[in-house]
C-alpha cells in the first residue's frame, strides 16, 4: 500500500517542474525607464548548443590563428597572410596584395558581405546575430566562463543574492580576471592583424610595440569586458541597428525560430498518464525562458530581441524528450508553413523565392566584378605632375621648357624597366637631370613594388612655339613589350 | 533618516524639505557620473606625483617622472641630427652632383633637405620653383651669370653676389647716364644695337653707331660679341633672357642707372652641409650645367 501510495504520488507529479523565471525583457515586463535586469541562461545540451559551440570555436580560432599564418612572398615583402600594413600602405591577404588606390577591392567585400547577409538572413532569419555575431560569440564565451566558475543559473542565482563572504569574492574575482584576460587577448589578436605577428608578440610584453598597439588592445579590452561581460543582452537590442533592419529583409517563407503555437497552445502543466487531448504539448515549463540569453519568452512571438540563437529548441526537445513527445515544438518554421498546418496543407520548406535569387544573382555578380577586376587589373600605374611654380620656362634660345613629375607605380615584386616617351602636337624634346636619352626615349628602373619618382623636361623650340598645340603625350612603356600607359597633360607657353 | 518618504506618483524618495508644501525629490547624480569623478580627483592626485604641477616662488614642482617638454624637444632635435650625421658628413666630401646622383640615398637626402632649405632661405626671392623675377634670377633656366656647375651654385651661395663677405662675388654694371659718361643719344644707339644682337629688329644706323660706343664702353665686361663673360658674371646680350627685361625701356633704364643686385652671403647662417645639399637642389631644378 505504501509503495502504491508512493508511486501514485509519483504520477500525479508533473513530470516537468516549472521553472521559476520571468522573461525580463518580454515587451510585457519592460517598462521605458526600468533598469536592466540581470540574465542568467541555464545551460542547455542539443544540436544547436553542440553547433554553437562548434562555431564558436571555429570564429575564435579565425580570429586568434589567422594573422599566425604565413605566407611567403619574396624578399622585402611581408610573409604574413592577412596584413593590414599601414606605414607600408598596403593590404596583404594571401595572393591578393592591395595597394591604397585599389581601396574599391575593399568597398566590393564590404558589398559582397552585405549581400550575404540578406541572403542568409531572407533564408534562415537572423543567423548571423544568433551564431556568428562577434557580440553573441563573446558573450556566449562569457556566460561559459561565469557558469564554469559560478555554476549553472540556480547557482548564480543564489551567488548573486547572498552576502558578500570571502567565497563570493573570491568567485567574483576568479570570473572578472578570466574575463579581462580573454578581453585582453581579443585587443591583442587585433593588434597582430596590423604589424608582423611574431615580431609584435614579444614586443608587447617587453614594452616595446608601437604605442597604437597598446591603445587598440586597451580599446578593445574595454570594449569586450564592458560589452560581453555586463551590457551583452542590451548591445543587441539597443545599440545594434541590425534588429531593425532585418525585418525587411525576412518573409513569410524565411525559416526563424518559432513556437509552434498551434501544436503548444492551449499550454499548461501535465501529470504522467493525464490525456494529450484538449490541450497543447507545451507544460509550461519554462525551460525556453530560462535557457534564454536575451531574457525573452519566444512563445510570445517573433520579436525584435530575440536572437535566433535556438537554444530554446534546444531547451524544450529537453522536455519533450522527458514528456514522450514528439521534439520540435519550437523550431525553426515559417508563418507560412503555420498557416498551412492550420488549414490542414503539408509543411513545405521554399529555399528558392524571387528574393533569395535576386540576392544570389547579386552577390553572383559582384563576386565576379571583383575576381574580373583582381585578375585584369595592371601591374603599373603612372601619375603625372605638371610643374605649376614656375609653369613654363623660357630658356637662354628662345624655346620654352616644362618640367613634369613622372611617377610610376610597379605593382610586380619584381624590378622593371620602363621607356618614358613624348608625343603630342610640336617637336617636344625630352631631356632629364642626371641621365642621358638615347632614341627619344629615357629609360628608368623601378624597382619591385615600389613608386619610382623622376623629373623630366619637355622643351619646344622657338620656331615650333606657334604651331604647337600645347597638348602632350607623355608614354611610359614597360622594355620589351609589355604594359603601357599614356598620360594627356597640358604644355604651358605663355601666360594666362 | 529613519523614516524615507517615498512620493507616490514617481516612486521617488522625497529629501524631506517642503517649501509651500512642494517636496523636493532626491535624485542623486547618476551613478557613472559620480564614479567619474571620484576618479579624476584620484587621478589628479596621481598626476601631482609623477608629472610637473604646482607652481611655486621659485620654479615649479618637478614631479617624480621628472618630465619636461622642453627637454623632449632637445632630445628628438639632437636625435634627429644624430640620424643625419652620417648622410651630412658625406655631403661634406662631395665634389660634383654626379657623384651624389650615383648615390640614389644621399641624392633624395640631398635633395630632400635642399628643398625645405630653399622653400626656408631662397624662395623669397626667387620663387617656390626657382623661377625668379624681374631683378632676381630665374635658378630653373640654362642661363647662369656667375656659373651653374655644383662648385659654381656652392661659391655663389656661400659668399653672396656684392655682398658684404670679403670673399663675395663682385662685379658692377654702371650708371653710364648718371655718372655723365654717356650721353642720352648714345644710350639711346647703344639700346640699338643690343636689340639687334639680340636678334630683333632695330634701327640699323643708331645701332651702327652703337656698336662703336659699345666696344669703348661694354666689351670689356660682356665680351666683343655681346656674349657675356660668366668669369665676371657678365650676362650674355644675345639670349632670350633678361634679368631685368629686354624691352627697350629696360635696356636704356639699365644703361641709365645701373644694375646692382645683391644677394647675401649665406655662409655662417647655412652651414657647408646645407649649402652644398641646397646647391644639389638648385641644380637639379632644370638649368644646371
Amino acid at each position: 500500500m505504501l509503495n502504491t501510495g508512493v508511486s501514485a504520488k509519483r504520477t500525479n507529479a508533473a513530470v516537468v517542474e516549472k521553472l521559476d523565471v520571468a522573461a525580463v525583457n518580454s515587451a510585457a515586463a519592460r517598462t521605458l525607464y526600468k533598469a536592466r535586469e540581470p540574465i542568467y541562461p541555464k545551460l542547455v545540451h542539443g544540436k544547436f548548443r553542440a553547433l554553437k559551440w562548434a562555431l564558436l570555436s571555429l570564429t575564435l580560432g579565425v580570429y586568434y590563428l589567422l594573422p599566425w599564418i604565413r605566407w611567403p612572398r619574396g624578399v622585402g615583402e611581408p610573409d604574413q597572410a592577412v596584413l593590414v600594413d599601414f606605414p607600408g600602405r598596403r593590404f596583404y591577404f594571401f595572393f591578393i596584395e592591395i595597394w591604397p588606390d585599389e581601396l574599391y577591392f575593399l568597398t566590393g567585400l564590404l558589398i559582397l558581405a552585405a549581400l550575404a547577409l540578406f541572403l542568409a538572413t531572407a533564408l534562415f532569419g537572423r543567423v548571423w546575430c544568433g551564431y556568428a555575431c562577434p557580440q553573441t560569440v563573446w558573450t556566449d564565451l562569457y556566460i561559459a566562463v561565469e557558469r564554469l566558475v559560478e555554476g549553472d543559473r540556480n547557482k548564480r542565482i543564489k551567488l548573486a543574492k547572498a552576502p558578500w563572504t570571502g567565497e563570493k569574492i573570491a568567485k567574483k574575482a576568479t570570473k572578472h580576471a578570466l574575463w579581462l584576460i580573454i578581453a585582453a587577448a581579443t585587443g591583442g589578436a587585433w593588434v597582430f592583424y596590423f604589424h608582423d605577428a611574431p615580431t609584435v608578440f614579444p614586443q608587447l610584453f617587453r614594452g616595446e610595440a608601437p604605442g597604437s598597439a597598446y591603445l587598440f588592445i586597451g580599446l578593445l579590452t574595454f570594449t569586450t569586458y564592458m560589452l560581453a561581460g555586463s551590457m551583452r543582452e542590451q548591445v543587441c537590442t539597443y545599440m545594434c541597428p541590425w534588429p531593425r533592419i532585418q525585418a525587411a529583409l525576412t518573409d513569410s517563407e524565411t525559416l526563424q525560430v518559432t513556437y509552434k503555437a498551434d501544436r503548444g497552445e492551449p499550454r499548461g502543466s501535465h501529470k504522467k498518464g493525464e490525456s494529450w487531448e484538449g490541450r497543447g504539448d507545451c507544460v509550461d515549463c519554462n525551460a525556453c525562458v530560462a535557457a534564454c540569453p536575451m531574457g525573452i519568452d519566444i512563445r510570445d512571438g517573433a520579436q525584435l530581441e530575440c536572437i535566433n540563437c535556438a537554444l530554446c529548441i534546444d531547451a524544450c526537445d529537453e522536455t519533450m524528450k522527458k514528456i514522450g513527445r514528439p521534439l520540435g515544438l519550437i523550431d525553426y518554421d515559417t508563418d507560412k508553413n503555420l498557416e498551412r498546418r492550420q488549414a490542414g496543407r503539408k509543411e513545405q520548406i521554399r529555399l528558392i523565392r524571387t528574393r533569395t535569387i535576386l540576392y544570389a544573382a547579386l552577390i553572383a555578380a559582384v563576386g565576379a566584378l571583383i575576381l574580373f577586376g583582381l585578375t585584369s587589373r595592371a601591374t603599373m600605374e603612372v601619375n603625372v605632375l605638371r610643374d605649376r611654380t614656375p609653369p613654363f620656362v623660357t630658356l637662354s634660345d628662345g624655346s620654352i621648357r616644362n618640367a613634369y613629375t613622372v611617377k610610376i607605380i610597379n605593382k610586380a615584386n619584381h624590378a622593371r624597366d620602363f621607356n618614358i616617351r613624348l608625343e603630342g602636337g610640336g617637336a617636344y624634346q625630352l631631356s632629364t637631370v642626371g641621365a642621358e636619352i638615347q632614341n627619344n626615349a629615357l629609360v628608368v628602373t623601378a624597382e619591385g613594388d615600389a613608386v619610382r619618382s623622376i623629373r623630366i623636361f619637355a622643351t619646344l623650340p622657338a620656331s615650333e612655339l606657334l604651331r604647337a598645340s600645347g597638348e602632350i603625350r607623355i608614354i611610359v612603356e614597360e622594355v620589351g613589350g609589355g604594359e603601357s600607359v599614356t598620360s594627356n597633360t597640358a604644355f604651358m607657353k605663355e601666360r594666362r | 533618516m529613519a523614516d524615507k518618504e517615498i512620493d507616490a506618483p514617481t516612486g521617488v524618495e522625497t529629501t524631506g524639505h517642503s517649501w509651500d508644501g512642494i517636496k523636493e525629490l532626491n535624485t542623486p547624480l547618476p551613478r557613472w557620473w559620480v564614479i567619474l569623478f571620484w576618479i579624476s580627483i584620484i587621478w589628479s592626485v596621481v598626476y601631482w606625483v609623477f608629472m610637473p604641477s604646482w607652481p611655486g616662488l621659485t620654479g615649479h614642482l618637478k614631479g617624480t617622472r621628472n618630465h619636461s617638454e622642453r627637454a623632449n624637444v632637445e632630445r628628438a632635435v639632437a636625435d634627429l641630427e644624430a640620424m643625419r650625421a652620417d648622410q651630412m658628413k658625406r655631403l661634406l666630401s662631395v665634389g660634383s652632383v654626379s657623384e651624389v646622383e650615383s648615390d640614389p640615398d644621399l641624392h633624395l637626402f640631398a635633395m630632400t633637405a635642399g628643398r625645405s632649405i630653399f622653400g626656408d632661405n631662397c624662395a623669397t626671392c626667387h620663387g617656390v620653383g626657382g623661377q625668379g623675377n624681374v631683378g632676381y634670377p630665374n635658378l630653373a633656366d640654362d642661363d647662369w651669370l656667375w656659373g651653374g656647375k655644383l662648385e659654381d651654385i656652392q661659391t655663389t651661395i656661400r659668399y653672396g653676389i656684392r655682398s658684404d663677405h670679403p670673399q663675395t662675388r663682385v662685379n658692377q654694371m654702371m650708371a653710364f647716364g648718371e655718372m655723365g659718361a654717356l650721353t642720352g643719344a648714345q644710350i639711346s644707339d647703344l639700346v640699338e644695337h643690343v636689340m639687334a644682337i639680340s636678334g630683333r629688329e632695330a634701327n640699323a644706323a643708331a645701332a651702327a653707331r652703337g656698336a662703336a660706343t659699345f666696344e669703348i664702353q661694354c666689351a670689356s665686361c660682356h665680351g666683343a660679341d655681346g656674349k657675356g663673360v660668366q668669369a665676371l658674371g657678365a650676362p650674355n646680350l644675345t639670349d632670350g633672357i633678361w634679368l631685368y627685361g629686354g624691352e627697350r625701356l629696360d635696356i636704356q633704364k639699365s644703361l641709365h642707372s645701373g644694375r646692382n643686385g645683391v644677394m647675401p652671403a649665406w655662409t655662417g647662417r647655412l652651414s657647408e652641409e646645407q649649402v652644398t645639399a641646397l646647391a644639389v637642389y638648385v641644380h637639379s631644378l632644370g638649368g644646371g650645367e
